[in-house]
């Protein structure tokens, strides 16, 4: 039994060395962003200067402005039709066209930025000529964005739908209830977590993309990540450590919440279906 | 027979359920890589759109002009070629270094109160949900020549000379193994949250030892969490442009980034598309493969 516990440790080296590589990137970062040198490597005390620079910064305010307007509608958009989508992939049965369908949903998870972005551009350029069709410019952006997002969040909504109980839709559709129905009345509430949490990775996804972006968007309009992309290659910006300090902040916040309120509301449905089973007996 | 009531409604929400996606994903997904593959065979021009149509009409009749010269190009400059080669070298090599770092994560993480799992995977993923770009620039800090781990390093003693990391390839491998460890670590753990314990208990009751038990039933059942972890890390990786452009330097050369400089540099639509069309066909094989078994994991049918 020793060696048992010899190899338990050993996963929890492994475990403990991967979070350290995870991790302190980012806290060093963050740690940077409060050092009042320009030399980004040099700790030469605590300074807030940055944080005063960034909120000065016109242009990467509205940049920031322009990426959550994306991103706030491609998460909409990109929820209504990755729900379709997840409902096609899980309720639905054989049809024809389906194992296209199952391909077109897939392959965008894997596809290289470069070629998106690179493939989408041609065709916004060549339907530029359609009178009223956005060839390039903020919703350019958003259409690129709810394409490539909408696979994530079916695959998200579709294993959520598959641990769903048949059952209850079922019962619902015995007692005379149409389907759309039954989905609005029975499926919805149950997977709004999962909705939640879709919503949510499209909207961290579009706010995160800059290959895309950079292709689609043509001259005049820039998202937050193209600024910050620009800045940076340049080397070290300490105004950028502040940036990230900010966002790994509000991300972590928003994680630690999201995940309380999800894991209440599974336990809340976990203690009534045990409820209406114990009734049910 | 339950099943089938279950497909039972209204044939026209039906029809609207399966359309109005699947036409978007035709629309903007499909679509490209047709307009992609036509523009790989046009001449460039001056104007917009910068190539030329393949179908022309002359004196009353159409004719089909198809240009081979940007392929030749891909073929006749070394560079591409090596961009190529490149390109799956560092991917691949990235790709193992990342399931040798992820599967012992996933591993332990999988032996863990189903509480502490999922806290646990938590702080796995979260990383990914902060922005991509800044984890990467955040390397930057360290791997300079007057970074953090050079400084580290010379306090400590173990180097005299500050190394040259940021901006050699190495610093790629490092960027893609940290940005898209979670990728691996998540289907590697799902993977292994579902074995069924007792089989490991068998091993051990009939003498195995832990590595033995691990060799023999572990590892051979979570194939399917290897493959479509390597293929999410892999395939992207291959079209990989942010990080070998932030770290890699001029040295580290991969597909991705001639891509982009033939469009954004070069202006060269024809030879930009002839080379996505060339790096699609070599990752069909990876993507289809892929496919295939996420389409088993979004039916429900996994293994």
């Amino acid at each position: 039994m020793s060696t048992m516990r010899g190899y338990r440790w050993l996963g929890w080296g492994a475990l403990a060395l991967g979070f350290a590589f995870l991790y302190l990137p980012i806290l060093l970062l963050m740690l940077f962003s409060f050092n009042s040198s320009r030399l980004a490597t040099v700790w030469a005390g605590f300074s807030t200067r940055w944080y005063g620079e960034l909120f000065n910064d016109r242009a990467l305010m509205d940049a920031l402005w322009m990426s959550l307007k994306v991103a706030f509608w491609t998460a909409c958009a990109s929820t209504v039709l990755g729900t379709m989508a997840a409902m096609v992939m899980t309720r639905f049965g054989r049809f024809r066209g389906k194992s296209p369908f199952g391909a077109l949903i897939t392959a965008p998870l894997v596809m290289p930025d470069v070629i998106l972005g690179f493939a989408l551009m041609t065709l916004l350029v060549s339907m530029g000529s359609i009178p009223g069709f956005p060839a390039r410019g903020a919703t350019a952006i958003w259409i690129a964005h709810v394409t490539f997002t909408l696979s994530f969040v079916t695959v998200v909504l579709s294993s959520r739908l598959q641990e769903l109980d048949v059952s209850l839709e079922e019962a619902a559709m015995d007692l005379g209830a149409s389907r759309l129905t039954v989905f609005l009345k029975i499926t919805l509430p149950i997977i709004a977590p999962a909705l939640m949490a879709g919503w949510l990775l499209a909207f961290t996804l579009s706010l995160d993309d800059v290959v895309i972006a950079s292709f689609v968007a043509g001259p005049s309009s820039t998202t937050l990540p193209m600024k910050v992309f620009a800045s940076v290659r340049m080397g070290i910006s300490p105004k950028i450590n502040a940036l990230a300090t900010l966002m790994v902040s509000a991300v972590a916040v928003a994680a630690v919440v999201g995940w309380s309120i999800t894991s209440r509301a599974e336990k809340r449905q976990q203690r009534d279906r045990q409820l209406a089973r114990q009734d049910a007996g | 027979m339950k099943a089938a009531a279950l497909k039972r409604g209204r044939p026209g929400l039906r029809s609207l359920v399966v359309g109005v996606p699947y036409l978007w994903l035709l629309l903007f997904f499909a679509v490209p890589f047709v307009i992609i593959l036509m523009i790989s065979f046009a001449h460039t021009q001056v104007g917009s759109p910068p190539y030329t149509w393949l179908l022309q009409y002359e004196q009353g009749a159409f004719s089909l002009r198809l240009n081979l010269e940007n392929y030749l190009q891909l073929v006749r400059d070394q560079q591409y070629l090596l961009a190529y080669v490149s390109s799956f070298k560092i991917a691949a090599i990235s790709t193992l270094l990342t399931l040798v770092i992820g599967y012992p994560m996933a591993h332990a993480i999988s032996k863990m109160s189903p509480s502490t799992r999922n806290i646990m995977m938590m702080l796995v993923i979260l990383p990914s949900w902060t922005s991509f770009l800044i984890r990467v620039y955040a390397w930057i800090g360290i791997l300079d020549r007057n970074g953090l781990l050079n400084q580290v390093l010379m306090k400590i003693g173990l180097i005299d000379q500050p190394l040259q990391i940021l901006y050699t390839p190495i610093a790629a491998y490092i960027g893609i193994v940290y940005c898209y460890l979670p990728f691996m670590v998540l289907p590697l753990y799902a993977n292994l949250v579902k074995h069924d314990n007792r089989l490991l208990e068998a091993a051990y009751d009939l003498g195995a030892k832990p590595w033995q038990a691990f060799m023999r039933i572990t590892l051979p059942l979570s194939k399917a969490g290897v493959i479509a972890g390597c293929m999410l890390v892999m395939i992207p990786a291959v079209g990989e442009f942010v990080i070998p452009e932030m770290l890699g330097g001029p040295d580290t050369l991969m597909i991705g980034r001639v891509l982009w400089g033939e469009f954004f540099n070069n202006r060269n639509w024809p030879v930009a598309s002839a080379v996505a069309v060339v790096m699609l066909l070599l990752l069909l094989l990876p993507i289809v493969l892929f496919n295939r078994s996420q389409q088993r994991v979004l039916e429900g049918r996994a293994a």
